[in-house]
């Protein structure tokens, strides 16, 4: 219900940034949460729709306008339980997610969404804060065990479900420890990881079983993990990345991938060992982010962090508008142009480029050469690209970041261990109904199936997975779809 | 049933639903002179009444007519002499007329059968005889049906002498004779037993009657027109049935009474008297008393069962008019005019008889006395004249019977809940006072009431129960299905606020049955509504009629006449009881001298039999009550509060209504009371469906503890306050709901069952809900069971989804875990973005998601499957989609409810594809009758005539190619409105003729009509304003809304709309959004059967909405029989709507639904949009119609075989369901259209408006004033109009200066005279007006005073009827008389000065001027929220008249504030001044003595004076002052500053 009329009568307020030159001294993060007065006031502006499209928008339907109402009342406790009705990991989702929800709020017809995202940071926060959030024991064991192969955001909400429903749930996960991408994709400026260790021992207490430096198919056979549960879910990521490997100078030294650049960071900051791989650091480099995603926003971030000499980030399609034709897309997500925290800290950003080749003095990079091009598109609505003659240029660069995008989660080990059949893409083949693969008790869920994809749909599938697969044991299920 | 084949149920048609509403009169000579006279004189008064009643199809088939008369005892004995038989003396033998089946087997043994009551009552047979008829004037569908009609002379046993004596024992055989025929011998079908009937057997009176035109009727029956026919009283009634299926025994007169309205109650009355059989007792009947049963059924309509419950209790030793106040007693409880006497007669017994509730004028009489009565409301109209040679003369009109002005000494009217009764044996007219007077003091009726009457709030104090702790709270909330938005939607805001919750837009959620999730068995039953039969009632503005009083606990004996079984009664001001009256009632034993004992009966059963054993818990339930109430308990408490892990509650509604209805079959349930104590029940809907059936009193103690526990949280400490709000707001919502239905007591209302059951078995509702109708049948008591148990599960197993918390609902909001919508984000944005881009591709994909339910089913034509042709045809062979959108029209949504920017984008849009826009109620700015300059047209061609009659002027009317009178609207059917004073700015304060910032109000009924013949008369008004346009009549799908479709047709409207319950609303209570009205399917195939049944549906078009989204759901609308179709919301949709629900609110932020300045700049939609989203759903039809094989659309209408519902459902619950009702092909014959393709004869021709419009041709043309002279008769209706029409066409609403038309008419001016008269007409009527007069007059005058030559006074004689200046725009009366009920109801703006009113004056009144020169009734200025009344109050008692919850009441100062403008600009100021010009014209125009009087003596009368000024009127004026004062000096400043 919020307030009848706060949509007319109170502006929109967002959290604030800490100043950027203090914020990238260091790797916390840096929001400025809004005093929890405004947060109220902001709670307000929620007109209650008689179809909140924002409860849509959100992969895991979270219950909006319920939550903004209590908070406006100031009934936070409420909020808390309504939040996790749909959600069980709100902090992450509070801080990374882009927030379709807001894209889908009736008041962003006028480009004044509520601020779903702040309100639901702070109403989880504050559940942490007050001790309200314990462990949610199952009193009844069902006797069926349930692996569930990686740890990441999808791996965690499935083997929460599942504990919470009493059976015995096993997780997999190859790296050191729990959170997959979360842990190790997302930078701390974003998502510090202290996070996932406090949700990590709720689920211990909930009698989660972690097996971390274990990669089924690989450290441990999959038919003896299949063998010694009644259902397996994999839930692995999309790891494999989008290559350049036609493209000439690929081989040269300073041309990395991503998230290899982002995991090293994050192991840094955890003290935890970065492995066998060389060092790839940003400090006093000109570094060059190929691709305008998340991840690449995320290396922008980081190589300011470590003190690049300049970050530079290309995409390959046309900048899209800085607003979208409300007309035609609301509700639905549009595309336009986003700026993130890290383009404020000091990046330039380039659209319409295509790479031509990687230039290097022999064995390191030095440089790129770079053409415009332009979209052309056909009458059946396929869209071509057309390098416009004439325009080519050069950059110059001593650090280059791949972040093109995930094609498809890996293949060996639990993939092709288990034999399951796979989608056009490389996904494996698993619907949203029931998440069974061609293999009789294995469940895929995650961007493992779906592609790579935002944390909150993972969530959603780990969610939805976790009914599958208790009524798959049970024969029927009371977890939420 | 007993009838012919075609009145048995079939399909949906069921006789049951058959309404009738008609005229009645009567004449009698007071001293009870016996004369021919009389009875030719009572059939004169029945063809003067003809236009009152119908006819069908075939026109010589009207619906009944008939006459009482005394036993015409020279007629008798010279004929029966002829056959050699002498008659007894006078009075010593009786008569009856008997139908007889013409098969010859089966009419031996009817007379047998009355042979042989005769012999065993010990009477004997004088003779027979065969009543003469000449069936020549029968209509041919009639003629199979007729009765051979004979006479059976019955003398009485010997020794026999008393004559009261006689007639009880001429009833005991004229029952047995019955009785035996119909429910013993009844064998099969088509026997013709039903044709067996009585008409009557009685030594005083006798009925002749059938299926006659009523001026045909002494063709029929030559003994009418024998002189030798000779009566003092002649009894008369002309029927209006909505059927036309002929039935002999349905016409009136019955053997005591002829009544013209509805008993909404009758279910209720019914079961109530089964339900007394064990209980009742008569030492004047003794044991002929048992003979008598079955003592209802020998009709199926509600007046043949009130004739059977008043000849019971006549027989029983009530006086006629006793018996009568008992049936329809008069209101009492909230009347300060009521002296003490009789209000304790009505007190004393309300206990004995519930009110046979509903819109009621009766005529009755026992050949002793003649008398007529009206309902509480006085919902029907009754005029009589007295005349100096004895002479009384009542009829539904007035001038039924030509009498000579000078024999006239008195003109009156039936007054609510009065009774006229004329004693011929006297000689005399008892008045209303001295009969009741004399009634109330036979009997010390207050010693008995002082010591039997308990109020439960007088008992002791008790401990109540406490509420539980958190956890045990939300299981008992999840067993019983308590959902977030339960909390949130009711229980907060009726705890917080007292009121039921409003909300908007329409219901697009499954129906129950078709529900994934378990619904509450409460929500498979719709709540019933009036609709045209009878009127619905304003529970506010109309609260003296109401009552929520309960009676809790045995009936006394109802033919107990001395008091002396003086039993205790417990009486509750509300039914609605808290813990601590329950634990009063459940202690009572200890108390009250024991005369009360409580029994607690459980309503849970052993959670370990699961579904299963609900049966057998049922049937424990059963012998529970039974032993109870046979063991002493004279309460049961049905109480479900021990449930708990191992107890599932069985549904309360189904243990109260199959307990009801187990003790009604047992004929113990007036011997005990019936209280449920239930954590189910919570929203208003829940409660009207207990007491509906059955629940005298009922508690709902989770509710309660809800609220206990919600109390902190709202920061409202005071928990009993929050308790006592929640139960005023259910009271507020259970009278809203009984008020829809016409009923005004929650008495009459308990045990009623007005409800429709949808989805739920005929072997469930016949076993615990006895006589409930369903359309679809479904689910038994397994589902239910099962769905009983899934919530205990939730419950009490752990189910994880919910621990914690309590469901989310989404039944109001879309949720995407709760219920289903049709309406969700995705098909939202799909639409709008197919309108916006014109991609017929985005509309596919829309449309297959709205069509296409296999997982989730909403509605039930997704259960339908369309057969396709195996011979399609080519796509560019159908009709093109420029021609199908023909059919589309939006829906009836005002400017007020929706944006300027929304209403012409709609029409602008429909205009340019030549369908229709809809201008809702509300008026419409005339800017838009004339096109725009780049030929868009911003007018809506459909003009509504809504119940506010808000700017409905002459010149509205005539710009429209359709008039729809909205009878009902599908998410609020049988309710008003309300526009709040906020959203009537200037602009819609002009457009609606009202004062900006000032509330306006939409009563529930149209004030015009109140039956079926008033809908006649206002189609007829309407048609002869503008005899172009079609006359349409909206209804909303309720079970039998076909029977009044039917009707609807036969008073000749064009055009009916059937409107399902998902239709949307700009504001209504959620209760009747949610749970009132029936799919439109239902209502649509019921529609078209009934009609093609009576050969009437090529007349009319038939218009379907509510819920219509894509064009399959055109096709299956078309294929279940349509011509048309309304689609508001989609529509709205494609213009910008977002279903936000907030048009209440007006806080629409898309600009739709609001009026503030700033969100309507948000409105981004274009008449494109609109058009897009038409022309591609007329795609789709075209589609489908291809793959059908229809090339023209007409070919496609009423096709049923087309729909297959054969279809495998695979749904738990919907699989049970059985459509095949609704698919049952009616077989039309040869030559009866299935679709509209002929046009209604109006009548037209013979209205006295084509000679005054020939005459006054100059006057129109070029305004050349003229002067019309004319007589004028009853059967002159509606004049003027035609006239006015004319006028307004050619000059708007500016009309020809004042007086340029000038008619003199001489007579009783038949019904709405001076309807819609503008400006430049005047109409100077000498003798009288009917009802209705100035009905939406639009500037015109109208003056009318009584017959010159007449003897009497006018001031104490009623000059024109009720309903007077109904929806007045502008304009002058002058009434020299006293004017009927609901004087200048709803008027707008019209100046009139009457000598006295009725009840209800001024009633909704938002402007005008009223001047009341004698004495009001009560409930004056009910409503009223502008304009002003002066009320001349010479006895002082105006201010207990007048309802002052919106006005206030001042005394006119010579001294006060004047001004020198005119006199009628200021209604601040200039009172006096202004009074004494209207009474010094009053004196001018119509030579009113009155008028005379008061100007002579002007300084004694004036303080006399009272000015009723609306308090929000007052204040708005004041700031309308000070802002023009402001201007002013502002310009001022401007001056002297140059």
């Amino acid at each position: 219900m919020g307030k009848v009329t706060g949509f007319k009568e109170i502006e929109r307020r967002d959290s604030s940034y800490a100043p950027v030159a203090e914020r990238i001294k260091h790797y916390r993060e840096f929001v400025i949460p809004l005093p929890e007065d405004d947060l109220r006031q902001q709670g307000a502006r929620c007109m209650d729709c008689g179809i909140p499209y924002c409860h849509n928008g959100c992969p895991v339907n979270n219950l909006i306008p319920d939550w903004n109402d209590l908070v406006y009342d100031g009934n936070w406790r409420g909020a808390l339980d309504a939040l996790h009705a749909t959600n069980n990991f709100p902090e992450f989702t509070g801080r990374i997610c882009p927030a379709p929800c807001e894209a889908s709020c009736t008041l962003n017809i006028t480009d004044n969404p509520v601020t779903i995202k702040n309100i639901e940071c702070a109403i989880i926060d504050r559940g942490w804060q007050e001790g309200w959030i314990e462990p949610r024991i199952s009193p009844r064991r069902t006797g069926k065990r349930v692996a569930v192969v990686g740890s990441g955001p999808a791996g965690l909400a499935c083997a929460q479900q599942l504990a919470r429903v009493g059976h015995a749930v096993t997780l997999f996960e190859r790296s050191a420890r729990m959170g997959g991408l979360l842990r190790y994709g997302i930078p701390d400026f974003k998502l510090e990881k202290q996070l996932i260790d406090r949700r990590l021992s709720q689920m211990l207490a909930e009698g989660v079983e972690f097996r971390s430096n274990v990669e089924v198919g690989v450290t441990i056979s999959v038919d003896g993990v299949l063998a010694e549960h009644d259902a397996v879910v994999l839930t692995g990521g999309s790891e494999v990345p989008r290559d350049m490997e036609k493209t000439p100078g690929r081989e040269l030294d300073g041309v990395h991938f991503a998230m290899d650049f982002l995991t090293q960071q994050n192991r840094r900051v955890a003290e935890e060992h970065i492995g066998d791989s060389r060092p790839i650091l940003a400090g006093g480099k000109h570094v060059v982010v190929i691709g305008g995603g998340d991840t690449g926003s995320d290396c922008v971030g980081t190589s300011i962090r470590q003190g690049a000499a300049s970050v530079t980030q290309l995409e390959i399609m046309p900048k899209p508008p800085e607003a979208e034709n409300k007309a035609l897309t609301w509700p639905n997500w549009p595309m336009k142009l986003r700026t993130s925290s890290s383009h404020l800290e000091g990046a330039e950003r380039d659209w319409s480029v295509s790479t031509r080749a990687f230039k290097g003095d022999g064995t390191r990079v030095t440089g790129l050469e770079l053409i415009r091009n332009e979209w052309k598109t056909a009458p059946d609505g396929r869209m071509s690209m057309v390098e416009i003659d004439g325009t080519e240029f050069e950059i110059k660069a001593d650090l280059v970041l791949l972040a093109m995008g995930f094609l498809h989660p890996r293949h060996d080990g639990a993939v092709d261990g288990y034999g399951v059949d796979k989608d056009p893409r490389g996904n494996v083949l698993a619907n949203e109904e029931d998440y069974k693969t061609s293999r009789e008790g294995v469940f895929a869920a995650g961007d493992m199936r779906r592609g790579q994809s935002l944390v909150v749909w993972a969530i959603r599938e780990g969610r939805q997975a976790a009914h599958a697969v208790d009524t798959y044991l049970m024969g029927s299920s009371s977890l939420p779809v | 049933m007993h009838g012919s084949d075609h009145r048995q149920p079939a399909g949906l048609y069921d006789p049951d639903h058959e309404h009738d509403n008609c005229g009645v009169g009567f004449i009698a000579n007071i001293k009870g002179r016996k004369s021919h006279e009389i009875v030719r004189q009572g059939l004169q008064i029945l063809v003067n009444l003809d236009h009152r009643g119908a006819v069908g199809a075939d026109p010589l088939a009207g619906d009944g007519a008939g006459i009482l008369v005394q036993v015409p005892d020279r007629l008798l004995r010279e004929e029966m002499a002829a056959q050699g038989v002498t008659l007894p003396e006078p009075g010593g033998y009786g008569v009856g007329m008997v139908f007889l089946p013409r098969v010859e087997d089966t009419r031996a043994r009817c007379v047998a059968s009355i042979e042989r009551a005769i012999a065993a009552e010990g009477g004997s047979i004088i003779g027979w005889r065969d009543v003469p008829t000449d069936n020549s004037c029968l209509g041919e569908s009639v003629r199979d049906e007729e009765p051979l009609i004979r006479q059976v002379l019955v003398a009485p046993p010997a020794g026999m002498t008393d004559q009261d004596a006689f007639e009880r024992k001429l009833f005991v055989i004229r029952k047995q004779s019955h009785g035996k025929i119909w429910y013993h011998d009844a064998d099969s079908e088509g026997d013709e037993t039903g044709v067996f009937y009585i008409t009557s057997m009685s030594s005083r009176t006798i009925v002749y009657k059938g299926m006659v035109l009523s001026g045909n009727l002494p063709v029929y029956y030559p003994d009418l027109h024998d002189e030798r026919t000779e009566s003092a009283l002649a009894l008369v009634h002309q029927r209006f049935s909505t059927n036309t299926f002929p039935s002999w025994k349905l016409a009136q007169p019955f053997r005591l009474l002829c009544h013209n309205g509805e008993i909404n109650t009758v279910r209720g009355n019914i079961n109530w008297m089964m339900a007394r059989r064990q209980t009742m007792s008569s030492d004047i009947l003794g044991e002929d008393l048992d003979k008598l049963w079955p003592l209802i059924g020998d009709g199926a309509s509600d007046s043949a069962t009130f004739d059977n419950a008043l000849e019971l209790l006549v027989a029983g030793g009530y006086s006629l008019s006793h018996a009568v106040m008992m049936m329809i007693p008069e209101a009492w409880n909230n009347n300060p005019l009521m002296d003490p006497p009789r209000r304790a007669f009505y007190e004393y017994h309300a206990a004995l008889m519930e009110p046979w509730d509903g819109p009621a004028a009766i005529a009755f009489t026992d050949g002793k006395q003649i008398g007529a009565t009206l309902d509480r409301n006085g919902l029907r109209p009754a005029r009589y004249v007295v005349t100096s040679d004895d002479l009384v003369i009542m009829g539904s009109e007035d001038g039924v019977l030509p009498v000579a002005d000078d024999s006239i000494i008195q003109k009156w009217r039936l007054q609510p809940g009065k009774m006229l009764l004329i004693d011929l044996d006297e000689g005399r007219i008892i008045d209303d006072e001295e009969l009741k007077a004399q009634l109330a003091s036979a009997h010390p009726y207050q010693e008995w009431l002082d010591r039997t009457q308990i109020q439960l709030e007088d008992l002791p104090e008790e401990i109540g129960a406490m509420s539980p702790d958190a956890e045990t709270l939300l299981h008992r909330q999840q067993a019983f299905g308590y959902t977030q938005e339960d909390i949130k939607q009711f229980l907060t805001p009726m705890g917080l606020n007292g009121d039921d919750p409003i909300g908007s837009m329409g219901r697009d959620t499954p129906i129950a049955v078709l529900s994934d999730r378990p619904k509450l068995l409460f929500d498979y039953f719709k709540q019933c509504f009036a609709q045209v039969t009878n009127p619905p009632i304003d529970p506010i503005r109309e609260e003296l009629v109401m009552s929520l009083v309960s009676l809790i606990g045995p009936r006394p004996n109802l033919l107990e006449l001395e008091g002396a079984n003086a039993r205790h009664r417990l009486e509750v001001r509300q039914p609605i009881i808290s813990n601590l009256d329950l634990e009063r009632i459940r202690q009572i034993e200890n108390h009250v001298d024991q005369t009360f004992r409580a029994m607690t009966l459980s309503m849970t059963y052993p959670a370990t039999e699961g579904p299963d054993g609900m049966e057998a818990a049922m049937e424990r339930l059963f012998e529970e009550a039974e032993n109870a109430v046979k063991g002493g308990y004279n309460i049961l408490i049905l109480s479900d509060r021990d449930v708990d892990a191992d107890h599932i509650p069985i549904p309360s509604l189904l243990a109260t209504a199959g307990v009801h209805h187990h003790l009604i079959r047992e004929g113990l349930r007036t011997s005990s009371g019936l209280v449920v104590e239930t954590g189910e029940a919570r929203r208003v809907h829940d409660f009207c469906l207990l007491a509906g059936y059955g629940a005298e009193a009922i508690n709902p103690y989770l509710a309660f503890d809800t609220l206990s526990d919600l109390a902190p949280r709202l920061g409202h400490d005071d928990v009993e306050k929050l308790q006592q709000n929640y139960i005023k707001a259910v009271d507020k919502g259970i009278l809203k709901v009984i008020s829809k239905m016409g009923i005004s007591t929650y008495q009459s209302y308990c045990g009623a069952q007005i409800f429709d059951a949808v989805g739920l078995s005929d072997d469930l509702l016949a076993r615990y809900f006895t006589g409930t109708k369903c359309a679809i049948s479904g689910v038994g008591l397994d589902e239910i069971a099962n769905e009983a148990v899934k919530r205990h599960a939730i419950a009490y197993q752990g189910v994880l989804q919910f621990s914690g918390a309590l469901d989310i609902g989404g039944d109001l909001s879309y949720r995407m875990r709760g219920e289903t919508h049709a309406w969700t984000p995705e098909t939202i944005g799909l639409l709008q973005h197919a309108a916006r881009s014109g991609d017929q591709n985005r509309y596919r994909a829309y449309a297959k998601k709205m069509n296409d339910q296999d997982r989730k089913l909403r509605n039930i034509r997704a259960l339908f499957e369309i057969k396709f042709s195996d011979n399609p045809v080519p796509l560019d062979e159908v009709e093109p989609a420029s021609e199908i959108v023909k059919r589309f029209a939006t829906g009836a949504m005002s400017f007020g409810s929706i944006s300027w920017e929304a209403h012409t984008t709609l029409a602008i849009a429909m205009n340019r594809i030549g369908g229709r826009s809809n201008s809702g109620e509300g008026g419409e700015d005339e800017k838009r009758f004339t096109p725009l300059e780049n030929g868009d047209n911003m007018v809506s061609r459909i003009k509504q005539v809504a119940s506010g009659r808000f700017g409905v002027t002459t010149e509205y009317l005539v710009n429209a190619t359709d008039l729809q009178i909205k009878m009902a609207q599908g998410a609020k059917p049988g309710e008003g409105g309300q526009l709040p004073g906020h959203k009537v700015d200037a602009w819609i304060g002009r457009v609606r003729r009202s004062t900006p910032g000032v509330g306006l109000i939409s009563p529930p009924p149209h004030h015009d009509i109140y039956s079926i013949e008033d809908l006649a008369q206002l189609i007829h008004d309407l048609k002869n304003v503008n005899p172009e346009a079609r006359v349409s009549v909206k209804l909303v799908s309720e079970l039998g809304v076909g029977t009044v479709a039917a009707g609807v047709a036969k008073a000749h409207a064009d055009h009916v709309t059937i409107s399902g319950f998902e239709g949307g609303t700009g504001a209504s209570p959620i209760t009747s959004i949610q749970h009132a009205g029936s799919p439109w399917e239902i209502g649509l195939a019921e529609t078209h059967e009934t009609l093609v049944r009576n050969r009437l549906r090529g007349r009319i078009a038939v218009q379907v909405d509510g819920g219509f989204r894509t064009g399959r759901d055109v096709v299956i609308g078309a294929l279940l029989g349509a011509d048309e179709f309304g689609i508001a919301t989609a529509a709205l949709v494609a213009a910008g709507c977002i279903m936000m629900r907030k048009c209440h609110l007006n806080t629409c932020p898309v600009g739709v639904a609001t009026q503030d300045p700033e969100l309507r700049k948000l409105f981004t939609g274009q008449p494109d949009h609109v058009i897009n989203f038409f022309t591609f759903l007329a795609e789709e039809v075209r589609e489908l119609m291809a793959q059908l094989g229809f090339r023209r659309f007409d070919e496609m209408i009423g096709q049923r075989d087309r729909l297959n519902s054969q279809a495998v459902i695979d749904h738990w619950k919907a699989r049970n369901l059985d459509l095949s009702r609704l698919l049952h092909a009616v077989e039309p014959g040869p030559d009866v259209a299935i679709h509209q393709c002929e046009e209604q004869d109006h009548g037209l021709d013979k209205a006295l408006d084509n000679m005054l419009i020939e005459k006054a041709a100059s006057a129109i043309e070029s305004g050349t004033p003229v002067t019309i002279e004319t007589p004028v008769a009853n059967t002159n209706r509606t004049v003027g109009a035609m006239l006015s029409g004319r006028i307004a066409k050619k000059h708007g609403n500016a009309g020809l200066p004042d007086g340029t038309i000038h008619v003199k008419l001489k007579g009783s001016a038949g019904q709405s005279f001076g309807a819609f008269a503008a400006r430049g007409v005047t109409l100077e009527l000498e003798g009288g007006g009917n009802d209705y007069v100035g009905k939406g007059l639009s500037g015109g005058r109208l003056i009318v005073y009584p017959p010159k030559a007449g003897n009497f006074a006018p001031e104490r004689n009623i000059v024109v009827g009720n309903t007077v200046l109904y929806g007045g725009i502008e304009g002058e009366c002058f009434f020299r008389g006293v004017a009927g009920e609901r004087f200048a109801v709803r008027n707008s703006g019209v100046t009139a000065v009457v000598e006295g009113v009725g009840d209800h004056g001024c009633e909704y009144m938002t402007g005008g001027v009223v001047v009341v020169l004698g004495q009001t009734g009560r409930n004056f200025a009910a409503g009223m929220s502008g304009g002003i009344a002066y009320v001349l109050d010479e006895h002082g008692d105006f201010e207990d008249r007048c309802n002052h919850a919106m006005v206030d009441l001042e005394h006119i100062d010579e001294n006060g504030p004047t001004s020198d403008g005119d006199v009628m600009a200021d209604m601040t100021r200039d009172d006096a001044r202004r009074l004494k010009s209207l009474i010094e014209s009053h004196l001018e125009l119509t030579g009113s003595g009155r008028a005379r009087q008061i100007l002579d003596l002007w300084d004694q009368y004036l303080p006399m004076f009272v000015k009723v000024f609306p308090t929000d009127y007052r204040r708005a004026l004041a700031e309308l002052n000070a802002a023009s004062d402001q201007k002013k000096r502002e310009g001022a400043t401007v001056l002297a500053g140059e």
